[in-house]
């Protein structure tokens, strides 16, 4: 992935604007937060392939780190600490935030196919 | 000497941060290793350092790691095509079926699987629990000893002396080669053990320190 460039992620994001689309919403700070620190907690989420629909998109932030933010009908979908992004198979738009070792703490990721699952 | 050793880990890495000294011993020996993957470590956070995988990628970036890592080994790999923390939803019995026969066709001495409720992530927890159980139903004249590995800080505290503690310090080599193949995954996970006490560059000695000893429990059943 490359750092995200806000204007050209904002036109793809404006791309999928009032179409059935599919998420990848995601965070995690890994299965063995706690394990290899005790006063950390283990706390994840993920949710792959949900079908949405949203009228409104937009990325912000700071050159470094951003936030995107998709109005739905009934509600939002939102991410922080984005920092790269990728079209992947020429179509499916990835954005992820990732920690000084590269690891993956955040990602938002849409597409009007379904992910791999 | 064992006849035929099947191991038993949900993730790509499972088998070389685990048991790749052990698994080395056998092949010295002559023993076949088999190696039975829960998953291809899809939902990973390690992307490399610097990054080169990303959520969608990282699949098939694993399982090539993987399969150079059993090369390395010199292992028969089969998948078991599971997804990354999701063991612990799956049918505990349908899992236990599917190693069953597996197990049965294979007709190992010898299954090496994580210890269920001390290997701290949940995919280890249940991988292990659905093997223990596999071979409980299996014929009681052709069951093969279970070797279960706890990995929790405090396992020794709650179950003891392991009865088996292979030291591969001596032949750490071969372990770290295969822990490198897994090119995604060894410099994050290798650097997230030492938070707070500074990072040491020497990858090697970091794992040596916390990876040279193997050890495991003889699974008892009734």
């Amino acid at each position: 992935m490359k750092p995200i460039e806000l204007e050209k992620v904002q036109e793809k994001l404006e791309g999928f604007i009032n179409k059935d689309v599919y998420v990848h919403l995601e965070t995690t700070n890994g299965a063995y937060a706690s394990h290899v620190n005790e006063k950390a907690y283990n706390v994840g989420v993920y949710i792959r392939n949900a079908k949405v629909r949203f009228n409104q998109a937009k990325i912000v932030g700071d050159g470094k780190s951003y936030r995107a933010g998709l109005k739905m009908d009934i509600g939002w979908i939102y991410a922080e600490g984005l920092t790269d992004w990728e079209i992947f198979e020429g179509e499916k738009l990835l954005m992820a935030g990732h920690d000084r070792e590269g690891r993956l703490m955040v990602a938002l990721q849409i597409s009007e196919t379904p992910f791999s699952y | 000497m064992e006849k035929h050793v099947v191991v038993i880990y949900p993730h790509p890495d499972d088998e070389s941060f685990g048991a790749a000294g052990t698994i080395a011993k056998f092949r010295e020996q002559g023993v076949p290793v088999t190696y039975l993957c829960g998953t291809l470590g899809e939902m990973g956070r390690n992307m490399g350092n610097p990054t080169f995988a990303n959520r969608e990628t990282l699949p098939a970036i694993r399982k090539k790691e993987l399969m150079a890592a059993c090369r390395t080994l010199d292992m028969e790999l089969r998948l078991l095509g599971y997804r990354d923390k999701t063991l612990e939803y799956e049918n505990r019995n349908e899992v236990a079926q599917h190693l069953k026969g597996i197990l049965e066709e294979i007709n190992p001495s010898l299954v090496i699987t994580h210890y269920p409720e001390h290997a701290v992530h949940p995919d280890h927890n249940a991988l292990g629990a659905a093997t223990v159980e596999a071979v409980r139903l299996m014929d009681p004249e052709s069951r093969p000893v279970v070797w279960a590995q706890a990995i929790t800080n405090t396992y020794i505290e709650d179950l003891g002396k392991p009865d088996i503690i292979n030291d591969v310090r001596e032949n750490f080599d071969t372990k770290m080669e295969a822990i490198l193949c897994h090119k995604s995954q060894a410099n994050g996970v290798i650097r997230s053990w030492n938070q707070s006490e500074g990072i040491s560059d020497d990858l090697k000695e970091q794992a040596k320190k916390r990876l040279g000893v193997e050890q495991f429990y003889i699974w008892k059943y009734e």
